[in-house]
């Protein structure tokens, strides 16, 4: 390969090796850092060391995080079931949204971490007051996009749909909705990213697995390598399931994902 | 046949400060005839477009089709916008194909002939695309064979190529005549432009605003095949004369230059 065929590759490969480059470096770095100035362990653990603590547990850490990942997906798919119906509500109806909106904002001030207890004395310790807290720092934005998206429809597709004398049930399956997709995806985009965060909070709280509750019994023990390699795979997992709604995005609405609203 | 008789159309409510969009509308378009409605913003010419579409109601006077007053949106009329307002989502013959999938009919007959508008409008290579891979007139192409695809006997344009640039939007007015001849429609046909109003016409509606009332009715007497080589033609001058006149006054605009 000559130095030009090595320039051009570089270039074309930029935006995947120069993220990677710093990632890379930034280990680097952190790992010398530890060993130069013999950082304690329970302070800042080496990469290194984290890795190595991380996959000495393997199997158990493989469980804390299927356990987590049920409470994601389950928290996430309550949210979208809530969503949908909610934002045909709101974006139908003016009463029902001038009813619903309060309500919603309350949801959204009211600390989850400190519903989380509450919610685990009445539901018992069991998966439910998990997928609800889930649910509850997931939702909010979903509902916001689904019915921004129900309502940016063009007053013109609607009348157009008016003028072939669209029921308004066809309205909504027709028009409202698929034209809503690609707010429907960002909002899915920002609901499966806090789903983590709040399946993270409800196993603080009220677990005797997962990964929120392997970063809390592991912090206790000072075991801080493990705890360390618990919120990176945390962190994998959420750009993971991220990346998986963008490809699904991409596969069947091709379309939606380049009118997706910047946000 | 269209009877407009006596509508007018308040928006909001008439003792507590309603806006009075058209006042007393008289006016009967025959079968297969082109009227332009021409006039300044605000004279009410697209609400007069909706009335006869059946988006809106009047409030006074009513609208008859063929006999039947209008109350709702009907299968005879079809209506293109100013915006192509294609579903984005959706490809070209499935935008075409719209009023007949929500009628219920979208049968092999009704592809058969959202294939042949396409051709007509010459955008069949790109039936298969969706809406953005388009230009804007190919948009436009796509949204007037949609407005025929359910082979209404009324086409209602709401300034149809006003987002279009000069050069397409000449190509887009001869090329809607040239489908008018293929297959002859009533067509009621809002716009801004002089000269486009009269090329189209049999008879231009001279509207004037504030509110919505019908300044003068004009008859155009130029052959058809028409195209835009007919500007320089005396008959043509006439009409845009009489137009700008009815519309900026007698003598015409001008610049106050006393001070």
């Amino acid at each position: 390969m000559s130095s030009t065929d090595l320039r051009r590759w570089f270039n074309a490969s930029r935006e995947f090796t120069v993220p990677l480059l710093a990632l890379v470096l930034l280990i680097a770095v952190w790992e010398a850092a530890v060993r130069l100035f013999a950082i304690p362990e329970y302070l800042l653990p080496a990469p290194s060391r984290i890795f190595e603590d991380t996959i000495a547990m393997g199997g158990v850490v493989g469980n804390h995080t299927l356990a987590t990942l049920r409470t994601i997906l389950f928290g996430f798919l309550l949210s979208i079931i809530v969503s949908l119906p909610l934002a045909v509500l709101i974006s139908s109806s003016r009463i029902f949204a001038d009813a619903i909106y309060p309500l919603l904002v309350l949801t959204q001030s009211v600390p989850k971490v400190a519903i989380a207890p509450i919610l685990v004395v009445v539901l018992g310790p069991n998966e439910l007051p998990r997928t609800i807290v889930t649910f509850l720092v997931a939702f909010f934005p979903l509902v916001i996009s689904m019915t921004a998206g129900l309502m940016a429809v063009p007053p013109e597709l609607i009348e157009l749909s008016r003028s072939c004398r669209a029921t308004k049930l066809q309205e909504l399956t027709r028009v409202r909705l698929p034209y809503s997709i690609p707010f429907v995806f960002s909002g899915l985009k920002a609901a499966i990213a806090l789903s983590v965060v709040g399946a993270v909070v409800g196993e603080f709280v009220a677990a005797e697995k997962g990964l929120g509750y392997l970063i809390t019994s592991a912090t206790a023990f000072f075991k801080v390598p493990v705890a360390f390699g618990a919120m990176l795979i945390l962190a994998i997992l959420g750009i993971v399931l991220f990346q998986l709604i963008v490809v699904v995005e991409r596969i069947f609405f091709p379309w939606a994902a380049a009118e997706e609203p910047r946000s | 046949m269209i009877e407009i008789s006596n509508a007018g159309q308040v928006f909001g409510p008439v003792h507590a400060g309603g806006v009075r969009a058209l006042d007393g509308i008289n006016l009967t378009i025959r079968d297969r005839e082109i009227v332009t409605l021409v006039g300044p913003s605000g004279c009410g010419k697209s609400t007069l477009l909706r009335l006869v579409s059946g988006l809106i109601t009047p409030t006074e006077g009513a609208i008859r089709i063929d006999g039947d007053k209008v109350t709702a949106p009907r299968q005879d009329t079809g209506i293109v916008f100013q915006a192509p307002t294609l579903l984005p989502w959706a490809t070209v013959l499935e935008n075409v194909m719209f009023p007949s999938t929500i009628m219920g009919r979208a049968d092999d007959a009704a592809r058969r002939r959202a294939h042949d508008l396409l051709k007509v409008a010459g955008i069949a290579d790109f039936a298969g695309h969706r809406p953005r891979q388009l230009s804007g007139g190919m948009q436009q192409r796509a949204a007037i064979c949609r407005a025929l695809v359910h082979n209404p006997s009324i086409l209602l344009m709401d300034e149809p190529f006003g987002a279009l640039d000069a050069l397409t939007r000449e190509v887009m007015t001869i090329e809607l005549m040239r489908i008018w001849t293929a297959a002859p429609k009533t067509i009621l046909f809002v716009t801004h432009s002089i000269p486009e109003a009269v090329i189209l016409a049999d008879r231009v509606v001279v509207m004037s605003p504030r509110p919505g009332r019908i300044a003068e009715i004009i008859d155009v007497n130029l052959p058809r095949p028409r195209t835009f080589a007919l500007a320089g033609d005396p008959e043509f001058q006439r009409c845009a004369e009489r137009i700008r006149s009815l519309i900026f006054g007698e003598q015409g605009v001008r610049f106050d230059v006393q001070h």
